[in-house]
């Protein structure tokens, strides 16, 4: 670690908030799209909705050591949440997004109860468990959920009453990536806050904690219910920009895939879920545009060769890299 | 509506199987605290052993089930010894990780040789009848599992194996060969992991995607059962087993709905599992 000195905790927080030149390149860089790739803004959309549901588990996972297998969960909420009201007549995105955070924080703060007061194994597959009985029962009431065929008729509004949603992504790109940035701010300014600290706290010593008089559980189910309203809005996203929901959206391969991108970018870094998200789903596309049948070898591959050549992740392998050349020059 | 016998007997055929194919698991994740997600990429491994030799080679049933053992722990052995090792003192995420990783690559081995289709296995005649192959597996498992708390209750190798459970450090200082110990237990619960995957087909079927979906019902036996119990093991694999078929047989609506609100309740009853201590 950096060994500099604050005059007091405020100039702590202050330099912690303050923006990196890097960080303002990254964000610029997602413009790029629109521009270099623009056959690929479908692809870029999707993306930045995954960042975004990587950006809420990190929260959990990265800043808090809830390690969660079932998150889709709240994703799911969200995306039925938006499509059941676009079925039943009403397509505004905007208010879209707002009730499908509701949804899932509802449903997040229901299960933060239970959540809060487990750790290790106990809690991964708890959180399997829930994820699990919520496909079942989305799937168990198909006259709601349109069951295993998905739910049919969505319709999203425009933007404003302006921006159409259209078949190439222009769009869907640009709503996707606003929405992702707006969250981040909002989760940026959160982890670099007392309450961000205290939650780095309880992951480094959950038993300790408690000792020096912080309310533990509290915090717990305070972020546990964030992180959910945060997936519920990515569900939302993706459920208005694709006008589709279907079990999927719920299931455990979601929980589990985003759970790998996070690992694979690096845990606890804000950017490392994003970076994660972009290299697994760029390396995806590309893999079975190569070969549609076997492309889940060459991202096994891909993800030992992260794991054996850069411990915590890309952005945890390239901080340590990016240290070890400094004190060498 | 089925009699309540014969939906039991099925239960119990096929806790017999999550059992073989969960307990090795359940004993190198108490020991070395190793998540090794591939478990069932080895049950795979060991279904397609069996495949291979029967359809193409031309063995007999029975003689395959040994080889499909001897397959599975080989190519733990490689792997242990390859990658795990090196991950042991890692975080859990990395570990995670890395058998997700190979998980992958399995699968995608495995539908590349023997596409994604279901494997046909034509068992020989005194195996044939839903009763008699089930009466078979019943009669296995017991077998093994008999052997395996001998194994462990009454032998130096088995002392050493629960003392390295019960507190690993304190184990190594007393002169115990800790790694050694796990490569051994690594490559018996990966042996048995692919016999459960060969006896599995009949009941269950194979095809590329086995790893991952029994994947879900392996963790759930280890943790409702408790980390390094055997007995935990068994009674998990027997409750679940009992308690899918049951759920399947008489409320088929709910699908699976039941076995997880089973596993909820007793993992919010119980966090340590069963039978788990820690």
């Amino acid at each position: 670690m950096t060994t500099e000195t604050f005059a007091g905790p405020q100039d702590f927080f202050q330099a912690q908030l303050r923006w990196h030149w890097i960080e303002i390149a990254f964000w610029l860089a997602m413009l790029l799209p629109f521009v270099l790739t623009p056959n690929y803004l479908v692809l870029a959309s999707q993306i930045a909705i995954t960042a975004l549901f990587v950006l809420s588990l990190d929260l959990i996972l990265g800043f808090s050591g809830i390690v969660s297998l079932g998150h889709a969960a709240y994703f799911g909420v969200g995306s039925y949440t938006v499509g059941l009201v676009s079925k039943w007549g009403w397509g505004e995105p905007l208010t879209g997004l707002l009730l499908g955070g509701i949804a899932a924080g509802l449903f997040g703060y229901l299960t933060s109860f239970i959540i809060a007061r487990f750790r290790h194994l106990a809690l991964i597959m708890i959180t399997l468990g829930i994820g699990l009985l919520l496909v079942e029962a989305a799937n168990s009431a198909s006259w709601l959920t349109g069951g295993f065929d998905g739910l049919q008729g969505i319709h999203t509004w425009r933007i404003f009453n302006t921006f159409r949603f259209d078949l190439y992504g222009y769009t869907a790109y640009g709503y996707s990536l606003a929405v992702l940035f707006v969250v981040f701010l909002v989760a940026r300014r959160l982890i670099h806050s007392p309450f961000g600290l205290a939650l780095r706290g309880i992951r480094e010593n959950g038993q300790r904690m408690p000792a020096i008089g912080a309310a533990t559980g509290q915090h717990i189910r305070t972020i546990y219910t964030i992180a959910a309203i945060i997936a519920g809005i990515a569900g939302a996203t993706l459920a208005e920009t694709t006008e589709t929901v279907s079990l999927e959206s719920l299931g455990f391969q979601r929980s589990a895939d985003v759970l790998v991108m996070l690992i694979l970018g690096g845990t606890g870094r804000l950017y490392g879920g994003l970076l994660g998200a972009i290299v697994y789903m760029v390396a995806r596309d590309q893999f079975s545009g190569l070969n549609p049948q076997y492309w889940y070898f060459w991202i096994g591959l891909l993800l030992i060769a992260v794991v054996v050549l850069l411990p915590n992740g890309i952005l945890g392998g390239l901080t340590l890299l990016a240290r070890r050349l400094k004190v060498a020059s | 509506m089925p009699p309540v016998f014969g939906v039991l007997f099925d239960g119990v055929a096929y806790g017999m199987l999550l059992f073989l194919m969960s307990v090795g698991l359940s004993v190198t994740l108490g020991m070395m605290n190793f998540v090794n997600l591939a478990h069932c990429s080895f049950a795979m491994l060991g279904g397609y052993v069996t495949i291979t030799l029967m359809n193409a080679m031309g063995w007999p049933f029975l003689a395959t089930l040994p080889i499909a053992f001897i397959a599975a722990a080989a190519a733990s052995v490689v792997l242990e010894r390859v990658f795990f090792r090196r991950f042991y003192n890692a975080s859990e995420l990395d570990q995670c990780l890395l058998t997700i990783g190979i998980v992958f690559v399995s699968i995608a081995t495995a539908a590349y040789i023997y596409g994604t289709d279901q494997q046909p296995l034509q068992l020989p005649t005194y195996l044939h009848g839903s009763f008699n192959y089930r009466l078979f597996l019943i009669v296995v498992a017991v077998v093994i599992t008999v052997a395996l708390v001998l194994g462990l209750e009454a032998t130096r190798f088995g002392a050493q194996v629960r003392a390295a459970v019960n507190n690993q450090r304190m184990a190594r200082g007393l002169g115990i060969n800790v790694d050694g110990l796990f490569a051994i237990t690594f490559a018996l619960g990966s042996g048995l992991a692919g016999l459960g995957g060969a006896l599995a087909i009949a009941m269950l079927g194979l095809d590329p995607s086995f790893a991952f979906t029994y994947l879900i019902y392996v963790l759930i036996v280890v943790s409702v059962g408790g980390l390094g119990s055997i007995a935990g093991s068994f009674a998990a694999a027997m409750l679940l087993g009992v308690s899918d078929m049951a759920g399947k047989y008489y409320v088929p609506a709910f699908g699976s709905f039941l076995i997880y609100l089973v596993m909820l309740l007793l993992l919010i009853w119980r966090p340590t599992g069963i039978f788990g201590r820690r």
